[in-house]
């Protein structure tokens, strides 16, 4: 019977199965800092051992300093964050597990540095206590993110308990406009469907759009499949997910490599499989995106205006829409691009590789940054990111330009670490979450893809 | 993890769409190693006035009135209502945790975020998915509200309401089992399955 990627990836890890649930055999957990020490803290309670060890890899990413590290972790200021930092570092070391520490040149995000290692592979089955897991299903596996008690469970059992998701397509077909990307589509599609289109659904993103896509940008996409409220965001294996692989330090070499490629060819949704809704989208519709209020959903083109409470659908968007504008300190009916900003961050788990680098130089060279932007920060996704960027004399142009360039870590996304907005700043950032408070209490961030951040902060506003 | 067969409890009713686990338990607050103590940081940015951190006396923190978990009368409430998407956002588990240290045992709103829906179960706290409609009569109803897991109903101003749940989730719910525990009986499944599955992709 023809299957979707998703029912093909669930079925291969099957280990049992009940009537509405099934026991799921995963390869791999990701782990950092701030969603674990309550799970080792659990298996050494009830006196229980990995599973196994090798499925486990561990690196800190939330609350490390983006600045001045030569230290280590002893001289991270915040000693809760140092606290929790020592804790993984210790957890790691007493049950063997696999970690890049804060000041290993590969550290870096998570969701980054599992691809960059291969420790992410087509075809796995990949859970981590962070719901931005989803981003891993741009390399055809099938990743979502659970809750500590669950990372306490694939510890202890190497299994996880699932219903399965609905199968949602999400075809997007055309040319992209020139300086639109992955960001853009997501954020578009999140305007769309809104933050709780994809509940319940697997997304699986086809269309020679998303076939036209780096993995770069299949992985932005895939990590805002949350936003649209699916656990799991997946494209199909192609030359280029194999491509992207190939001699990954993790990554299998010689005739197993030879023997994974011939399965992770099978990778794909078959010809008449059901879905139990698809949505088509024309990439030509989309311009570049920005947010104006406190939800993904809440995004208009940049050649728009904030929409009027006046006009929304129901009663509880009026009310949302309201509160969105009451935090945010926006008028209905405003310009997007007459809105100025206070700061920029270009970084986080959605826009902080190479790809991402690389357009926000283009558009930096030469250029800087408005006289209004009190402070614009670049924050790589990895040490080696960094490091390449480096060797491509990008950190040059964005200095010059009058960015701050920064160590890895998700930074400003959320603002666990040092690097927050204070209250009353704006902020343009191609993080993935515009939440009341998520950047620094009181603050308020618009999402924008690597590019318009990047413009913008020439600007002083949006453009 | 507590049982969970009935409940009756006033309900405290919080007026918003697409809460997510941020507004539940600012990030500040993930910074803990422990499982417990997130109650009286729930909702912290829309309960108190300043700004919170870790380690304040909270009891000395200026309260915003206007937030509905300060209104005394909702005062003991063991059940939330709230509308639609609730608990969206971040996987963090700190939410049911705060949720349930506070007090609520459970939550009733249209639809709920899957990894919070989730995470619920696993913390004795039960999510109830309700119609728009009657989310509208709860929310408009003031008095004690009546949850029977096992017969699967709400009861409120003398009407009963019907609401579905997993019976896997909720068996586990009624009588309070450690999900890792039963897993464990079906290790030897899982030894045989890795035997397979290892053999099938090895380079795994």
């Amino acid at each position: 019977m023809a299957q979707t990627l998703y029912d093909k990836l669930i079925s291969a890890h099957i280990v049992r199965e009940e009537e509405t649930t099934s026991l799921i055999y995963i390869d791999r957990q990701l782990i950092h800092e701030v969603t674990s020490p309550q799970a080792f803290e659990g298996l050494q309670l009830a006196g229980r051992k990995p599973w196994r060890i090798e499925a486990s890899f561990a690196v800190p990413d939330h609350n490390v300093p983006t600045t001045e590290r030569s230290s280590g972790v002893s001289g991270i200021e915040d000693p809760i964050s140092k606290l929790q930092i020592e804790t993984l570092d210790k957890n790691c070391a007493d049950f063997g597990i696999t970690e890049i520490e804060m000041n290993d040149i590969r550290q870096g995000i998570v969701h980054v540095v599992g691809p960059e290692q291969g420790a992410t592979l087509p075809g796995m089955s990949i859970v981590c206590g962070d719901s931005h897991t989803s981003t891993h299903g741009a390399l055809g596996a099938l990743a979502f993110g659970i809750g500590t008690s669950e990372v306490e469970h694939v510890l202890a059992t190497g299994c996880l308990w699932q219903s399965k998701s609905k199968n949602l397509n999400i075809e997007v077909t055309g040319i992209l406009n020139e300086n639109v990307s992955a960001k853009d589509i997501a954020l578009y599609i999140i305007g769309q469907i809104g933050t709780a289109g994809g509940t319940g659904f697997a997304i699986e993103f086809t269309g020679d759009t998303i076939q036209n896509l780096s993995i770069e940008g299949r992985m932005t996409l895939c990590n805002m499949a949350i936003e649209a409220g699916a656990r799991v965001g997946i494209v199909a294996v192609d030359a280029k997910t194999i491509d992207y692989v190939q001699g990954r330090p993790l990554a299998p070499t010689g005739t197993e490599w030879d023997k994974a490629v011939n399965y992770w060819q099978t990778l794909h949704s078959d010809e008449g499989a059901f879905f139990d809704k698809t949505l088509c989208f024309n990439a030509e519709d989309i311009k570049p995106q920005v947010t104006w209020g406190t939800s993904p959903e809440m995004v208009v083109a940049i050649d728009e205006y904030i929409p009027n409470p006046n006009n929304a659908k129901n009663a509880v968007e009026k009310t949302s829409w309201e509160n969105a504008l009451n935090y945010t300190q926006l008028t209905a009916d405003t310009k997007i691009s007459d809105i100025q900003i206070d700061k920029v961050f270009i970084g986080s788990c959605t826009n902080a590789r190479i790809e991402d680098l690389r357009i926000a130089a283009t558009v930096l060279k030469d250029q800087h940054i408005a006289d209004n932007i009190k402070l614009a920060l670049i924050v790589p996704g990895s040490g080696l990111i960094k490091k390449q960027a480096e060797v491509e004399g990008l950190d040059k142009i964005f200095t010059q330009a009058g960015f701050e360039w920064r160590e890895a870590g998700c930074s400003m996304c959320l603002a666990m670490n040092a690097d927050k907005l204070e209250v009353g700043e704006r902020c343009a950032s191609t993080s993935n979450r515009n939440f009341e408070g998520r950047q620094g209490q009181g603050s308020f961030t618009h999402l924008v893809s690597p590019y318009t951040a990047a413009k913008s902060a020439i600007a002083g506003r949006f453009c | 993890m507590n049982k969970f067969t009935t409940l009756t409890s006033i309900a405290t009713p919080l007026d918003r769409a697409n809460v997510d686990t941020d507004a539940i338990i600012p990030k500040q607050f993930l910074k803990s190693i422990k499982r417990s103590g997130f109650g009286v940081n729930l909702f912290d940015e829309w309960r108190y006035l300043d700004h919170g951190e870790v380690g304040m006396d909270n009891s000395k923190r200026p309260l915003n009135k206007e937030f509905i978990l300060n209104n005394p009368k909702y005062k003991g409430a063991k059940i939330l209502l709230a509308r639609e998407n609730f608990g969206c956002g971040s996987s963090r588990e700190h939410a049911p945790w705060a949720l349930e240290d506070y007090g609520f045992r459970a939550i009733i709103a249209p639809s709920f975020a899957d990894i919070f829906y989730n995470n619920c179960f696993k913390n004795g706290i039960l999510p109830i998915v309700q119609d728009n409609s009657i989310m509208d009569a709860l929310f408009a109803f003031n008095g004690e509200i009546g949850i029977d897991l096992d017969a699967q109903t709400v009861t409120a101003n003398n009407e009963t309401y019907t609401f579905k749940v997993d019976a896997e989730r909720k068996r586990r719910l009624m009588n309070g089992l450690d999900d890792i525990g039963l897993t464990l009986q079906y290790q030897d499944d899982i030894k045989t399955f890795e035997k397979t599955y290892f053999k099938q992709y090895s380079w795994l």
